[in-house]
């Protein structure tokens, strides 16, 4: 019985093997048409812009057919790492600092630096330098800047006339910005002048480095969360809730997000990143109540920044071809014509006009001029791992679980032991 | 002598041989009929067990790549303190879940066996949450959990009891998705308790009606053991089910929530782990984990059924 049984389990091992080796051999087959450029992204609110892109490149190029193809952020990853260990990546792929190291360091990218330099309708200059050196790894670079994204003060104009304040600006320092939060919040009514969410990139990222701080040394090898200005920083978040009261608790931010309790008139001001900006312009209540000022002050002017890029998957049948796609995706009028559909704000220096353009309603200028000043997303090879490890770590500390130095500390020791592997 | 005994030695081995070669034919036949399945399964279980026991041994490096390590993410794995909590947070959950899912599984199929009037009405309206995608059913509970502007927390406000953020509180989170998981499985249980509940002849209980019995001793001398090969079969789905539990946890507990230290089950860890750290090989050693504790609950669960289970 037992010998029968094991011949059998041989013969489906044998027979599924034929059938997967079968399966393997038939995208040969379409290779001879003429080539088609798959273009992998996240994000359906950007599908407009892109397929607008994509038509124009056809326009241009009618031997290239280009095929958008749409996922979300949440599965992007895990998407695309399975794609790559198969080795059926797309051709084009948007890349974001945090997984451009990995992907570049497991010889999944075409390295496209030296294309760059050599044409002559390209300049990286034409590119806020932080996100251009974001996708350079070890010097070489693999993405050509797609656009980018700042955080801004949000705040309601009807909450602020309704107290008579004067609406944010430039001049406004941390102080201001919880003196007017103060006046803001009414607990009984259950309305709070500020939301200080557990976010990083949209939340206390921001104070760490508006307070001199750092979250992660530029040589990549230290975590800045056991200085004192980032243990500073992280305290007068932590105060916003716990000491001051103006601001609903992590709690009750899980339960109603910051920017639902905002336009329900819960919360009169929060940190938001610009690629809500499309979000706040297609809302009723928002068109009429929001708007957008720079970030308060403290020792210095800071904002986190980031951006994506465009980048080409190393086995790619058609390098020539994805290159030409993605070039033209990275001269000014690529950048134009994502500029209209006003999602993200384009990264081509002097092209953000028709995004700002696309939101007249709002201030949205904030995100474009907080350039000038920001800095650029904090990251490196193991930043899933230690991101996400300060991720709940932040969420425990602000619940008011963990001692704000303590758990910072912490994340500096966990954030250290992987920054020591990265080697 | 002798030769009596050689010649019936012969005659056997001809009919031993005959047997085999016949055997051979049926066999072939069945596992040829099976084969369908036995692939199926071998590819898309038997396969994936072995691999993740294979991958439990390695560490996972990008792409795919694994180096073997031998027992080191076993090492690790006794050493983890979140996965000891995950573990603590799924027994609470299956020790509160099952039971009462169960009661009221059997409480909802008594009734609806009973002569009442649109009892099919009923029984659709206790199904439907079973045809319900479980994304779904946690948005609605999440507004009904919601601290400030859910409703339960609002009918309590009229009694002046101010209730805590059912979702978010560390000390309720994990019932309240408790709560949910036995509202949502009600349905299912039902169904197959009161198929079994039906099964049950009438004769007993006129026989027991003559001998004067009374509902509690009819209840527990003739319906519960014969209600029990469905209600064992219920259990052990109850318990695997809460064992493995994900779905809800995720959809109900974000990972903004600070509660998802005491809501996180083994299951939800491994995916964390294997999708959000992409750290398949550690996932890999918290599966395996599970597997075994799933397995010893459902083999002290047959060794004990020879005890209560009636098969008639």
């Amino acid at each position: 019985m037992k010998k029968k049984m094991s011949i059998f389990l041989i013969l489906f091992l044998a027979f599924s093997v034929a059938v997967f080796a079968g399966g393997q051999k038939e995208p040969g087959a379409a290779e001879v048409k003429a080539a088609t450029i798959s273009y992998l992204y996240w994000g359906a609110e950007e599908t407009p812009a892109m397929q607008a892109m994509a038509d124009r490149f056809e326009e241009l190029n009618p031997d290239i057919k280009v095929s958008p193809e749409v996922s979300t952020w949440d599965e992007y990853w895990t998407k695309l790492e399975a794609a790559a260990t198969g080795g059926v990546m797309p051709d084009v792929i948007w890349m974001h600092s945090n997984f451009v190291r990995k992907y570049a360091k497991g010889n999944m990218l075409l390295p496209i630096g030296d294309r760059v330099a050599a044409d002559p309708d390209l300049d990286y200059r034409d590119y806020p330098e932080g996100i251009v050196k974001l996708y350079e790894v070890e010097g070489v670079n693999y993405a050509i800047p797609k656009d980018f994204d700042t955080v801004g003060l949000i705040y309601s104009k009807k909450m602020f006339d309704a107290s008579g304040i004067a609406y944010p600006d430039e001049t406004w320092d941390w102080d201001k910005l919880l003196e007017v939060a103060k006046k803001l919040t009414n607990e009984s009514e259950g309305i709070f002048g500020f939301a200080a969410k557990a976010r990083d990139q949209s939340g206390y990222w921001n104070t760490i480095y508006q307070n001199n701080g750092y979250v992660i040394n530029d040589a990549k090898t230290k975590s800045g969360f056991d200085t004192p200005e980032t243990i500073e920083a992280v305290q007068f978040w932590n105060d916003l809730i716990h000491k001051h009261h103006v601001s609903p608790t992590v709690e009750q931010l899980a339960d109603t997000k910051a920017r639902v309790m905002f336009v329900s008139e819960k919360v009169a001001m929060y940190y938001m990143g610009s690629w809500r900006a499309a979000w706040l312009a297609q809302g009723e209540v928002t068109k009429e109540i929001a708007d957008i000022a720079v970030l308060p002050k403290k020792a210095r002017r800071a904002t986190i920044y980031n951006g994506l890029g465009n980048s080409i998957a190393a086995g790619t049948k058609h390098p020539e071809e994805a290159w030409k796609f993605v070039k033209f995706m990275g001269t000014k009028e690529g950048n134009i014509i994502q500029a209209k559909y006003g999602c993200a704000i384009p990264a081509f220096k002097g092209s953000q006009q028709p995004w700002i353009d696309k939101q007249p309603m709002f201030n949205v200028k904030a995100f474009a001029e907080m350039i000038d000043y920001g800095v650029p997303y904090p990251t490196s090879i193991t930043a899933p791992k230690w991101a996400s490890f300060a991720k709940d770590m932040m969420i425990q500390i602000l619940s008011g679980n963990v001692e704000v130095e303590d758990g910072c500390k912490q994340i500096a020791a966990e954030m250290n032991k992987l920054l020591a592997t990265e080697k | 002598m002798e030769r009596e005994v050689k010649g019936s030695t012969k005659v056997l081995g001809i009919t031993k041989k005959k047997k085999f070669r016949k055997n051979i034919s049926k066999y072939a036949w069945a596992y040829f009929m099976i084969a369908p399945t036995m692939i199926g399964l071998f590819i898309l279980n038997i396969w994936p067990i072995i691999q993740t026991i294979y991958l439990s041994f390695c560490s996972s490096g990008d792409f795919g790549k694994f180096i073997w390590t031998g027992a080191a993410n076993y090492a690790r794995m006794a050493a983890d303190i979140t996965l000891r909590q995950a573990t603590i947070n799924t027994f609470l959950f299956t020790i509160f879940s099952v039971p009462f899912g169960i009661c009221l599984s059997l409480l909802a199929a008594q009734l609806l066996n009973s002569n009442i009037r649109g009892k099919t009405i009923y029984r659709t309206i206790y199904f439907l949450p079973c045809v319900s995608a479980p994304a779904a059913i946690a948005m609605v509970w999440r507004w009904l959990y919601n601290g400030d502007f859910g409703l339960i927390n609002h009918i309590l406000s009229v009694f002046g009891i101010d209730g805590p953020g059912w979702n978010t509180d560390p000390r309720f989170a994990l019932m309240s998705i408790a709560v949910v998981a036995i509202w949502s499985s009600i349905g299912y249980n039902m169904i197959i308790l009161l198929a079994g509940l039906q099964t049950i002849p009438k004769v007993y209980y006129d026989a027991a009606d003559i001998d004067g019995a009374g509902p509690f001793r009819k209840y527990f001398s003739i319906t519960l053991p014969l209600l029990s090969p469905a209600l064992f079969f219920v259990i052990i789905l109850s318990i695997m089910r809460a064992l493995r539990q994900f779905d809800l946890v995720y959809m109900m507990t974000s990972e903004q929530n600070p509660a998802i230290i005491q809501t996180r089950t083994v299951v939800h860890y491994f995916f964390k782990q294997a999708f959000d750290l992409f750290n398949q090989a550690y996932a890999s050693v918290v599966i395996v984990f599970l597997l075994v504790i799933i397995m010893i609950v459902t083999l002290f669960q047959f060794m004990i059924q020879k005890k209560w289970v009636h098969y008639s």
